[in-house]
């Protein structure tokens, strides 16, 4: 267009100056009520999938540590047999134990620590010398050995006549069962939490993608390249995707950490000892804060690929 | 520059809307689009405008079969075309000047290559003093000013305007016709497509009149 034909144009009303201003506003309008909606929705979900990973890996841990607890003790029982001196039994198979490879510790229970065993059932201030108290041998197992365990049944039943090797197999094939059982269902419930997830933030995106048909459409008229709309879109939902997450994650990792701190802190208080033992330390370790991190860019990711499928849907139709 | 070709054009199973279409759009030239509702000017210029292919007939713009186009080859022939639209379709979150701006920002031009640019035409047209503004705080005159300044910032060869004066007062239309016709003086092919006899009263050029789907051209 010519200067000359441009000056023919007369009521124009002249800027002095340009003032400094926006220039590059995004493509895709910022702050919209249905963008904040779906940040909420987004940090909503990943905040409730994000607590439904701890939760089974916290079910996870502590059934791991109960079985290893369990798995690395066992204990040999001495029944008192007459006509036997029984402390040369506890200390002969003691012995026997001690020697045997992979075995860590060795703690037999003197005649008053058994006893002492027995009070909370019968009471204290009683004579128990009369009654064949068994007595215990606790056998700790060195951490990553396994010892021959029926080998040395066989040697302790030869040697010492009434020493019962009990290696707590049947408590710990219930407790592998019950965890087995407790972390599949975790693992059911994470499943179908991450499929809600996927679900709700596909339906929220599409919600906060339809008012923004008229941008793809002028974008479109304007000669932009399919392309170019969709990279705009894509990129704008991941950054909201990522918002959201970014307040669902963080806020499911801070009570994580939180209620970790308060475990640790109360871990020595009656109450604390028993939650501690039934649920270990609260703590998800880094492996979980890592399963919260994938999780949160899980939901990124289905936000930017549903705002994109939306984009060339839009484009398909006003082709 | 633009031939159509015994085009017809109908929506889904629909009667054919439009009818044997045969013409040609010459470069510099400039036309009036007319007829009575509901006659096929919004989809003659979907066709112009590359938005709808037709159902039978041959369509060539700018040397190019449309219908043999990939949809990028389309996104690019569609920069040699500038729209205007009745509605205005101007983004709201945007300022005027950003409005305006957007056919270059998508080429993938640098904000500091254009500015002056678009800060001379806005001045053309009268929207000096309202670079700033967003859409929704604009009079409908300047909606319509700031929808033709960016359908001609890219300085296209083929200008396509949908009743352009349609939400305008006499005089304000007047101005917008000396623009175009300034528009159409500085090389650029026109394209207005109205229901305003006073206007095309105001300007002796050729008239293209849709009737029952079928076109009659008065040079």
């Amino acid at each position: 267009m010519s200067e000359k034909s441009r000056s023919d144009f007369t009521p124009v009303p002249k800027v002095s100056a340009v003032p400094p201003m926006r220039y590059e506003t995004p493509l895709v309008p910022r702050n919209s009520i249905s963008g904040r909606a779906l940040v909420a929705v987004v940090a909503i979900m990943t905040f409730l999938a994000s607590l439904t990973t701890g939760g089974v890996i916290l079910v996870s841990q502590a059934a791991s540590a109960w079985q290893a607890d369990v798995s690395r003790e066992v204990t040999v029982q001495i029944i008192p047999a007459a006509g036997r001196d029984i402390e040369a039994d506890v200390s002969k198979a003691a012995s026997i134990v001690k020697n045997t490879a992979g075995v860590a510790d060795v703690r037999a229970y003197s005649k008053q620590e058994s006893e002492k065993l027995l009070e909370p059932w019968l009471g204290t201030g009683l004579t128990l010398d009369e009654l064949p108290v068994p007595r215990l041998i606790v056998v700790k197992i060195a951490s990553g050995a396994a010892p021959d365990l029926p080998q040395l049944r066989g040697v302790l039943q030869a040697q010492v006549p009434g020493a019962v090797l009990d290696d707590h197999r049947g408590f710990i094939e219930r407790m592998r069962a019950m965890s087995g059982t407790a972390i599949a269902v975790g693992i059911g419930i994470l499943l179908l939490m991450i499929a809600a997830t996927v679900l709700s933030v596909t339906f929220a995106t599409r919600g906060a993608m339809a008012t923004n048909k008229t941008v793809i459409e002028v974008l479109h008229f304007v000669g932009a390249k399919n392309r170019f709309i969709a990279e705009n879109f894509q990129r704008h939902f991941l950054l909201l995707g990522l918002e959201g997450g970014a307040f669902g994650g963080g806020a499911a990792i801070a009570l994580f950490a939180i209620a970790s701190f308060l475990s640790r802190w109360f871990g020595t208080t009656a109450g604390g000892e028993q939650t501690s033992a039934l649920f270990g330390s609260f703590s998800i370790g880094l492996g979980g804060y890592a399963a919260v991190v994938v999780q949160v860019l899980l939901i990124a990711g289905v936000t930017a690929f549903t705002s994109r499928q939306t984009v060339n849907r839009t484009l398909e139709m006003i082709d | 520059m633009v031939r159509f070709e015994n085009v017809g054009l109908r929506y889904g199973m629909g009667p054919e809307v439009l009818r044997d279409l045969t013409f040609r759009i010459e470069p510099h030239s400039f036309q009036f689009l007319t007829g009575p509702s509901g006659a096929g000017k919004t989809s003659l210029l979907r066709l112009l405008f590359l938005s709808l292919k037709p159902t039978r007939g041959l369509i060539t713009q700018f040397g190019h079969d449309v219908a043999t186009l990939s949809k990028d080859a389309v996104a690019t022939l569609r920069r040699r075309i500038g729209i205007v639209f009745q509605d205005f379709r101007l983004l709201d979150h945007m300022s005027t000047y950003e409005n305006v701006a957007l056919p270059l920002r998508v080429m993938g031009r640098p904000e500091e290559s254009y500015r002056d640019e678009v800060i001379e035409l806005l001045n053309w047209v009268g929207l000096g003093e309202r670079i700033w503004a967003l859409p929704p705080v604009l009079s409908g005159g300047e909606k319509q000013r700031a929808a033709i300044a960016r359908a001609v910032i890219a300085r296209p060869q083929l200008l396509l305007a949908d009743e352009p004066t349609g939400n305008v007062d006499p005089s304000l239309g007047q101005r917008l016709l000396r623009l175009f016709i300034e528009l159409n003086k500085s090389g650029t092919s026109v394209v207005i497509a109205t229901h305003d006899i006073a206007l095309m009263d105001q300007y002796d050029a050729r008239r293209l009149v849709l009737h029952d789907g079928r076109l009659h051209i008065y040079d």
